[in-house]
């Protein structure tokens, strides 16, 4: 059998706060194997970003465990953790977080920075990623040139600039319209078919959430669906009105 | 990597040009300050040290001591105890290179129809030897002219330029006090000494020449103080004990009673006024060194603001992979660049403003390697020291504070 992804058991998140102590995640029991589309659904303070910053060794957890590609995340120095969002992780965020004074070429090419790749190579590289998400012509412009469904597409460049086992999207259409949701998504599925990218996305639509294989449901802060799509029990219940107030 | 960084670095900075060049200027004007006090203290150190060289090494001067005459004590020099004779007996005491009788008066010079007045010190050839000076055209009187009591004389520099102009004085012949005397030659130019006085307005001629026919002193042979040079400084206090020891023989005086001369010892005189110069460039120095160091804690408030500014795109940096190490070789980097592109400015801008004061005002100053580099390396120093803070400080974010600020 092959290893998971990411092997993530029992595990809970709380803040601490002036007010005491506020529980984010309870138990949440989640695998995930190689080449899967997973999408998590859930209404706003569910606690789905936090576990998705869990995920991408962004944030670290209160108690449980959680092994990402083999490898144990609670164990691993500030430097290591570095290295498998480096190495493992690609990271798209719902504000795309470009850097707005460097260019595509230069924005895509910004991971391999910290691989000790030399310019030429990480600028070649950077290119062929853009190619790959259809902006092969706007090497040179700057994030503020283009539009939004443009600058997700370079997000997503960049994330992949480093050929990673598995790519984290957090809300990655939250900020786009209709039309260039689907394209994005469109670029998700061909991605994992193609390239056998395994990809978990953050989403409170479910027509995104349609693209995916596999559906995760949080409430409360605990996982109360796992299951394929298509089966969603709560597709039509009021929770989802909720979760697009998100 | 470190290129990759660089790079980075600069892009920062480009982005935001003027306040870069602001926090830069701190630096500019903090070396520059440096480099100009530095420059302008080692120049009026060189110039005190020259004027002391110009003044002759080594050297005492001895003066014929004080009389007292009805109660009213005269200065020094008043009483006519020293003679030719002291003179030739110092001159035979070990490690004495040179001994210089001198009868200064004063007396009016014509030629033609110009007139000055000025000092006229009597004394033998070995005054050039002593006070290290030479001739700018011209010989110099000999030991043959002190035993005939020729008139001749030699010309400083100012009085050879009020008296002949543009004209060559040497082999011309000048009257002073009415009588004719042949100009042997024209001392070269030595400038003013410590105390202000102008050096070159002065005229030598033989010793026994003043005694008996300028002067005329009621005391025949005496002369007003012997000028002496010991072989090294080091040599200096065994030559004063000596000459102390022969002139109280000399002018018999009894154990236990007053000299009638005193001994000077020039070069520590000399030596306080070079410690001074040395104190108030080292001052100098210190107060411009304030100002690299406000430079330097600009530097760290821009970087501080920079690295709250710039939270967000730390938190990225991390998100897409950056260890700590590396955003703190970001803004270390941007810290030096600043202080360093600042330093080479400052560099120029120093050593270019050193030349312009001295231009216009005519102060000598001195512009050393030795004060580049130390200045070079300070303002490193301060980049990487006030830089390492505001660095340290945004390697040490958690990726998901940093993203999460807005």
């Amino acid at each position: 059998m092959t290893e998971a992804v990411i092997k993530i058991e029992q595990l809970c998140k709380e803040y601490i706060t002036d007010a005491g102590t506020v529980p984010v995640l309870h138990d949440v029991s989640f695998n995930v194997m190689p080449g899967e589309f997973v999408a998590i659904m859930g209404p706003s303070g569910s606690g789905k970003s936090t576990f998705m910053n869990i995920l991408g060794c962004l944030d670290v957890a209160s108690s449980g465990s959680y092994y990402l590609n083999g490898r144990d995340v609670g164990q691993q120095s500030r430097d290591e953790l570095a290295q498998l969002r480096n190495h493992v992780i690609g990271f798209v965020f719902q504000g795309f977080n470009l850097l707005p004074r460097a260019n595509l070429e230069e924005n895509v090419a910004l991971p391999l920075i910290y691989r000790g790749i030399s310019r030429s190579e990480r600028l070649q590289q950077a290119c062929v990623m853009l190619e790959k998400v259809g902006l092969g012509k706007y090497h040179h412009s700057r994030p503020n040139q283009i539009s939004g469904g443009q600058q997700q597409r370079v997000a997503i460049a960049r994330a992949l600039v480093n050929q990673p086992k598995l790519l984290l999207a957090d809300e990655p259409t939250g900020n786009l319209d209709t039309h260039t949701s689907q394209e994005i998504m469109e670029l998700f599925n061909e991605l994992n078919k193609r390239d056998g990218i395994t990809i978990v996305l953050i989403t409170h639509e479910h027509d995104i959430a349609a693209y995916a294989h596999r559906l995760v449901r949080l409430a409360d802060g605990r996982v109360v669906y796992d299951g394929p799509v298509e089966n969603d029990p709560y597709l039509h219940s009021s929770y989802l009105q909720a979760g697009s107030a998100t | 990597m470190m290129l990759a960084m660089l790079s980075e670095a600069w892009m920062a900075m480009w982005a935001n040009r003027l306040r870069t060049i602001l926090t830069m200027l701190g630096m500019v004007i903090g070396v520059a300050a440096v480099i100009l006090m530095l420059a302008v203290g080692q120049g009026a150190q060189q110039q005190v040290q020259e004027s002391i060289a110009s003044m002759g090494s080594n050297l005492f001067i001895i003066l014929s001591g004080s009389t007292t005459s009805g109660g009213l004590r005269m200065g020094g020099g008043a009483a006519p105890t020293l003679t030719l004779g002291d003179a030739q007996g110092i001159e035979e005491l070990p490690l004495v290179t040179a001994v210089a009788p001198s009868a200064p008066g004063t007396a009016q010079l014509v030629y033609g129809p110009n007139n000055w007045s000025t000092q006229v010190i009597g004394t033998t050839p070995s005054y050039l030897a002593v006070r290290d000076w030479r001739l700018a055209s011209g010989m110099p009187f000999t030991d043959s002219d002190i035993r005939s009591a020729t008139r001749v004389a030699l010309l400083g520099q100012t009085v050879a330029q009020s008296l002949f102009g543009d004209e060559d004085p040497v082999d011309k012949t000048i009257r002073i006090k009415n009588s004719p005397y042949l100009v042997l030659g024209v001392l070269a130019g030595k400038g003013q000494s410590l105390d202000g006085r102008d050096q070159d307005d002065t005229v030598l001629v033989p010793v026994t020449t003043a005694q008996r026919k300028l002067f005329g002193s009621q005391f025949a042979g005496t002369v007003r103080f012997i000028m002496t040079q010991a072989e090294s400084a080091e040599a200096m206090p065994q030559v004063e004990k000596s000459i102390t020891e022969l002139l109280r023989q000399r002018h018999r005086i009894r154990e236990g009673a007053d000299n009638d001369f005193s001994v000077r010892n020039l070069t520590a005189m000399a030596n306080t006024a070079a410690d001074t110069t040395k104190v108030m460039s080292l001052m100098l120095g210190a107060i411009a060194s304030i100002s690299l160091l406000v430079g330097g804690i600009g530097i760290m408030n821009i970087m501080l603001v920079s690295v709250t500014e710039r939270t967000r795109e730390i938190g990225i940096r991390m998100a897409i992979g950056a260890r700590g190490k590396d955003i703190l070789l970001q803004f270390l980097l941007e810290a030096i660049i600043i202080s360093v592109i600042g330093c080479l400015i400052g560099v120029l801008l120093g050593v270019g403003g050193a030349y312009a004061v001295s231009g216009a005002t005519g102060m000598m100053v001195v512009v050393t390697i030795s004060s580049i580099i130390t200045a070079f390396v300070v303002a490193a120093g301060v980049g990487i020291f006030f830089g390492w803070y505001p660095a340290r400080k945004a390697s040490i974010l958690r990726p998901i504070d940093a993203l999460r600020f807005q």
